[in-house]
């Protein structure tokens, strides 16, 4: 089943047909909600009206293009607030924690390191409920003994950042760890020879070689936060971010709008992930 | 500096890295699921110790059997799952080189980056009533009139193995990439059939990464929510929503926390089986 091994014909062509037909598989779904995008009809599907960019630029009559849906587009500013915030401290905050297990002992290191883990296996719905029943449970006890009113405990903008940071976390520190295992620290030792204190070694010398990792894992956790459905949608409060809102409106029946933002975020997500598929490439 | 006050300044160093990871994983893992088990074993009109939420659950048949098809269903999507991806990631890993390898890789994981919604979307335009599959049956004749293909357990199926396919192909090719050739060309040459290369050389090999991409596949699928939602319809009866119901519908905290934490166990207890029975470690499959 190598090249080195010779298999009969039939062999071959199954096997290549079969691959083909994964790959319809992969690919079908992502064409029909980009084609449909352009149907000139108020539903995204058949009969073909014809092509239109209606559903990105109409901005009157029954079709309203996603340039000009104030609703789904506030939900997107929203969605890239948050991914911004989680991406931030979780990025910070991976750094550390990488530092902390691949250059230093402690007791109890490799226990702390299966918790590290533990959110990778901790599905995201009860990730989210059970951050929603700590921080209102400190929300109420502030309030019922000290009358404090700690708003962004409450379901919202804050919680769901930092349910989101719960979990990308461990997938930066995971990136961020396993480029700092590949680092020659003899180049962090010329530095403090010749004078470095050892904060301006790591900062000079170490920070720049993680650098492509640190972008690397920022990217992923950006998309892993604008992405996320799960924990996001027990922790929202009024406002939806954009997962929230698409899903809302496909449960009540959709137009081609929805096509049309997923277009863009087909595009979105296809530059970031060649952008991060080039970063490893340099890596090597 | 004597070494005293640098033993100081790595003491201070460690304590400064160890922090926020000991804020992240005490406030927003540990503590929740603790509040969590509170909430489900205390009541919440005398505050005293009960299980009646649990004795709910298995009183309940709705909620024990939709807890058992969950888990079921997940199982299911798992092998499948795996099934379907292994001959892909065998290909990938063993048939191609250089540049065609990276740019088949990369096709498989490029659908992957579009988020879930986007992609369960594109399955209801193919699957529904007026959809895609629908409208060709009817144009090829094989159809008399709109068929309906969404809204059944096969089509969960179908949502939970495409969306899962991903995490199971990357662990596979990573594991199979490390399978030296004259491994498998030594079996030939001992004789054995494809049957029995594959039986004895490369799956054993691949243990690992079939280990790591079925825990996590089974992970995904029994937590999803918008799969079996959108793609299931009303009857889907997926657990991770009568957890959502209770907490934001019914507003029963305490059953929802009873239910999330079945979940947690059912799920850490398939995940310990797995790693158990292959004799892997979860810090190296995870990791």
């Amino acid at each position: 089943m190598i090249p080195s091994i010779k298999q009969s014909k039939l062999f071959n062509r199954l096997y290549i047909s079969y691959l083909v037909w994964f790959f319809v598989f992969l690919a079908a779904p992502l064409i029909v909600v980009s084609v449909f995008a352009f149907n000139d009809s108020l539903f995204p599907s058949f009969p073909w009206q014809g092509g239109t960019l209606d559903w990105f630029f109409s901005d009157s009559g029954k079709k309203i293009g996603i340039f000009h849906d104030s609703e789904l587009l506030g939900s997107i500013g929203l969605s890239i607030m948050i991914a911004f915030m989680a991406t931030f401290f979780a990025v910070l905050v991976a750094c550390s924690t990488a530092f902390l297990f691949e250059r230093s002992d402690f007791p109890g290191k490799s226990l702390l390191y299966v918790l590290m883990l533990l959110p990778l296996v901790i599905p995201g719905v009860l990730l989210g409920v059970s951050i929603l029943v700590f921080s209102s449970e400190i929300a109420n006890y502030f309030e019922d003994y000290w009358m404090i009113d700690l708003e962004f405990l409450r379901p919202g903008i804050t919680l769901v950042v930092v349910g989101q940071f719960a979990f990308i976390t461990t997938i930066s520190t995971l990136i961020i760890a396993a480029r700092l295992r590949k680092f020659d620290r003899t180049l962090e030792e010329a530095a403090l020879n010749l004078g470095a204190s050892p904060f301006v070694a790591v900062l000079t010398i170490t920070i720049p070689y993680l650098k492509p990792a640190i972008i690397g894992a920022a990217i992923v956790c950006f998309l892993m936060s604008f992405e996320n459905f799960n924990t996001t949608f027990m922790l929202v409060g009024s406002d939806a971010p954009l997962t929230v809102a698409m899903f809302e409106r496909l449960r009540e029946g959709s137009t081609p709008v929805l096509n049309a933002i997923s277009v863009l975020l087909m595009l979105g997500s296809g530059l970031l992930a060649i952008i991060n598929i080039s970063l490893q490439k340099k890596q090597q | 500096m004597s070494a005293v006050t640098i033993a100081k300044k790595i003491r201070l160093g460690l304590w400064l890295l160890l922090a926020p990871l000991f804020l992240w994983l005490a406030l927003l893992i540990i503590l929740p699921h603790f509040e969590l088990l509170a909430f489900s074993l205390i009541d919440p009109d005398d505050q005293g110790f009960t299980f009646e939420f649990y004795l709910e659950f298995f009183q309940e048949p709705l909620y024990w059997r939709t807890f058992l098809r969950t888990a079921v269903m997940s199982i299911l999507a798992t092998v499948l799952t795996l099934v379907i991806a292994f001959p892909v990631a065998f290909y990938i890993a063993k048939m191609l080189r250089g540049r065609s390898k990276g740019i088949v890789f990369a096709m498989c994981l490029i659908p992957f980056w579009v988020s879930e919604l986007v992609r369960t979307f594109g399955w209801m335009i193919l699957l529904r009533e007026s959809g895609v599959i629908s409208n060709f049956l009817q144009w090829s004749g094989l159809a008399s009139g709109p068929v309906e293909l969404l809204y059944t357990d096969a089509t969960i199926m179908l949502g939970l193995v495409y969306t899962s396919m991903l995490f199971m192909v990357v662990p596979l090719v990573s594991t199979l990439d490390s399978l030296d050739d004259s491994y498998i060309e030594a079996g030939y040459d001992l004789g054995g059939s494809n049957w029995d290369v594959m039986r004895e050389i490369i799956i054993p090999h691949a243990v690992p990464g079939i280990v790591s991409g079925c825990i996590i596949v089974f992970m995904l699928s029994l937590g999803n929510y918008l799969t079996p939602v959108l793609l299931g319809g009303k009857d889907s009866l997926w657990f991770t929503e009568q957890i959502y119901t209770q907490f934001i519908t019914r507003f029963n905290w305490e059953q929802g926390s009873a239910f999330g934490l079945l979940l947690l166990l059912l799920s850490s207890l398939i995940v310990w089986a797995g790693l158990k029975a292959t004799g892997q470690s979860f810090t190296k499959t995870m990791g």
